[in-house]
């Protein structure tokens, strides 16, 4: 099993109304940076990178860090740079990028560089992870969002390649091209570091992830869609010839451990205030739908079924309309009660799992029995959660929790993508 | 639903190998429509009233509608050559006049750049394609995509007039349908050619700017940097009304259209 630790890193200023229920709005690109303040920022920066240090002296195996662009909860914009610092930093853990949003690159050889650079000052414990972006990340960057998805694909091509054959090789792609590859630092890790795919339910995700037999990780995704999936995932490595397993499948989830059940809720709570993922359940920022539904980033490449009537669409409907907004106005705010679970309804239904060492091994258990997963992180220290907060839950997943759950992972045989090689099945030594 | 099929020609031309299709009514001189980034909604009254003269063909540019897409296509450019050809292949292109709305004046303006043989007239309609020198072009990203179609109207309550206080769904499908290949043609600059006031330096063609006073998409300098850019161009402003002028005042717009041609 492998255990992993992660904090989206947002961006926490106490005075400013975005931490806690201040009445401050929190919209999706809907907020200044007039308002940020880089000495809150030098502070916060450190902070997490303190915390990973210690989550690595805990006995976490991995040091999980994502990206995202032109927003307050996730200060990752150039990960990377982070990344670099702990390669040097910190001495054993892993350093788990999920990941480098590739079509936003206009120039993935630089990416190649950069994390051939971070492969070897760590010595070959990068792994790397390549994500779509959401619509935000194609805002702020300005990549053409009908081509994300061929953008990513020969992206990862590209950089596999670079990373892989010997240069130097022109490349005359469709959204890349490049009269000399021949990038001088090469990882560490040969033939390259392993590639894990994070994500949530995007089907061509998952089958791509699953052609190329990488680690699919689920980002705190609810359980049963979460199951549903894996199983596809399965479903596509049995179409490609082999049986996917543990190693295969990865879930990052909300765990945060306290000494006490009342220190355990208190910080629980935190997770759902302040600038917390906004496109992630129970928080209290709003989501410009508009802004996730770029044209394109989904494509419709049928024609329309039929030829639109003017006079049919444009008039002489308002009666029916009328009727069916009202309906989907009942409906809709019934989602979005849905959406916006509460504190308890997440504790419930395990999207937020908070509590002494004593109550969480359990809950621990049961995600663990119900998904299998051979690669999980822990998701902590984040939302309105102060340094303090995170350090005791760290310390506490070192002296109690990691321990057990090493122990379940060895009884329910969820072997990680460290002990099994997901590109072949064979057992891997060491590490 | 019925189509126009019943009362409307529709007529196809193919082009590198894909069909191009087009709406057909009226009779006497052609005038071939583009239409806009959110795509053809059908035959709108304003086509009747210029098919009161003309024979007004009303394309669905490649990508759009009942055309299919040509994948390889990345600027209005490249459907300004389909339809080069398309409109050549459906035998409209002589005797007559070009008339492009929004983005559709854009390829509209691409077209003209090419010395189009046989064309009499161009007329843009709050056309896109150049940068204006103050403001911007509105960036349909940071809309919903009714909001952005509203945004084209002078008022809610003219966009209510011809849609309702919410568009009927095809409609709605149009519009995200056709976004999607608008976005494929435009993107970085955001609709507009740093090229082309260069290029329509020399086009001659007699051209029409038909602009809403308060067009809120494409804002009254970009028909500016057209004017500036074009030597044979007259500037027509509409009173009180938006971007989609034809569909806010379906007669007004056939009206001015008309009276240009029978000037010419």
């Amino acid at each position: 099993m492998f255990i992993g630790y992660f904090t989206e890193r947002p961006y926490q200023d106490f005075e400013s109304g975005w931490v806690g229920a201040t009445g401050r709005e929190i919209e999706d690109l809907g907020m200044t940076n007039g308002d940020y303040d880089p000495r809150i920022g030098a502070e916060l920066y450190n902070r997490y990178l303190d915390e990973k240090v210690y989550a690595e002296e805990m006995g976490f195996d991995g040091l999980m860090l994502n990206e995202h662009h032109s927003t307050p909860f996730c200060m990752g914009g150039v990960m990377n740079v982070e990344a670099a610092i702990l390669a040097r930093i910190t001495k054993r853990a892993k350093i788990v990028l999920l990941g480098n949003v590739l079509p936003i690159w206009e120039d993935p050889l630089w990416l190649a560089e950069e994390l051939a650079e971070i492969d070897m000052i760590s010595r070959g414990r990068l792994v790397t992870g390549w994500v779509r972006g959401t619509g935000r990340e194609s805002v702020a960057h300005n990549s053409q969002a009908p081509f994300n998805w061929e953008r990513f694909q020969e992206a990862h091509d590209f950089v596999v390649k670079a990373w892989s054959t010997p240069g130097p090789f022109r490349w005359e792609g469709e959204h890349y091209q490049y009269r000399y590859v021949n990038p001088w630092a090469r990882p560490y890790q040969e033939p390259h570091p392993q590639i894990w795919i994070p994500g949530v339910m995007s089907r061509n995700t998952v089958k791509w992830c699953a052609e190329h037999r990488y680690p699919y990780v689920m980002l705190a995704t609810e359980i049963e869609p979460t199951k549903q999936s894996f199983d596809y995932y399965d479903e596509v490595a049995r179409e490609n010839g082999y049986e996917a397993s543990t190693e295969h499948h990865g879930y990052l989830f909300k765990v945060h451990v306290d000494e006490t059940e009342e220190l355990a809720e208190e910080a629980g709570r935190k997770y759902i205030s302040g600038p917390a993922n906004p496109f992630l359940e129970g928080n209290q920022g709003t989501v410009r739908s508009n802004l996730q539904n770029l044209p394109g980033l989904t494509s419709r490449t049928q024609l329309l079924p039929t030829v639109s009537t003017f006079a049919a669409a444009a008039r002489g409907r308002q009666a029916e309309r009328d009727a069916a907004l009202a309906e989907k106005e009942a409906e809709q705010d019934k989602v979005d009660a849905d959406a916006f679970g509460t504190y308890e309804e997440q504790v419930n239904k395990y999207s937020i799992i908070t509590g002494t060492p004593d109550t969480v091994i359990p809950k621990i258990r049961h995600v663990l029995e119900e998904l299998r997963p051979g690669n999980i992180f822990f998701w902590d220290g984040d939302g309105a959660m102060n340094h303090e907060d995170a350090m005791r839950s760290l310390r506490l997943f070192g002296e109690e929790v990691i321990p057990a759950v090493r122990e379940m992972g060895k009884e329910l045989d969820l072997k990680g993508a460290f002990e099994v090689n997901t590109l072949t099945g064979d057992p891997m030594s060491g590490d | 639903m019925t189509t126009q099929a019943e009362t409307h020609t529709q007529i196809a031309a193919e082009v590198a190998g894909l069909k191009v299709n087009a709406l057909q009514d009226g009779s006497g001189p052609n005038i071939v429509v583009l239409h806009h980034s959110t795509g053809s909604p059908g035959w709108i009254p304003f086509y009747d009233h210029l098919a009161e003269n003309h024979t007004v063909t009303v394309m669905d540019m490649p990508g759009y509608g009942q055309s299919e897409r040509p994948a390889w296509a990345r600027h209005p450019r490249d459907i300004a050559i389909m339809l080069h050809s398309a409109i050549h292949k459906m035998g409209i292109d002589t005797d007559a006049h070009l008339l492009g709305l929004g983005f559709g004046g854009w390829v509209a303006a691409e077209l003209a750049s090419m010395h189009l043989h046989g064309l009499d007239s161009l007329i843009l309609v709050g056309a896109a394609g150049v940068q204006p020198e103050e403001g911007e072009i509105a960036d349909v990203i940071f809309y919903e995509f009714e909001e952005y179609v509203k945004l084209g109207f002078s008022s809610d309550e003219a966009y209510a007039e011809v849609f309702g206080d919410e568009a009927a769904p095809e409609l709605k499908e149009l519009w995200d349908f056709s976004r999607e290949m608008t976005a494929r043609l435009t993107w970085k600059p955001w609709m507009f050619n740093r090229q082309l006031p260069h290029l329509l330096s020399e086009v001659e063609t007699p051209t029409l700017l038909l602009w809403g006073e308060n067009d809120r998409v494409t804002p009254l300098g970009v028909a500016e940097v057209y004017d500036a850019s074009l030597p044979n161009s007259t500037l027509q402003v509409l009173d009180g009304l938006g971007h989609l002028v034809e569909l806010e005042s379906p007669q007004a717009a056939a009206d001015a259209v008309s009276a240009f041609i029978a000037g010419l």
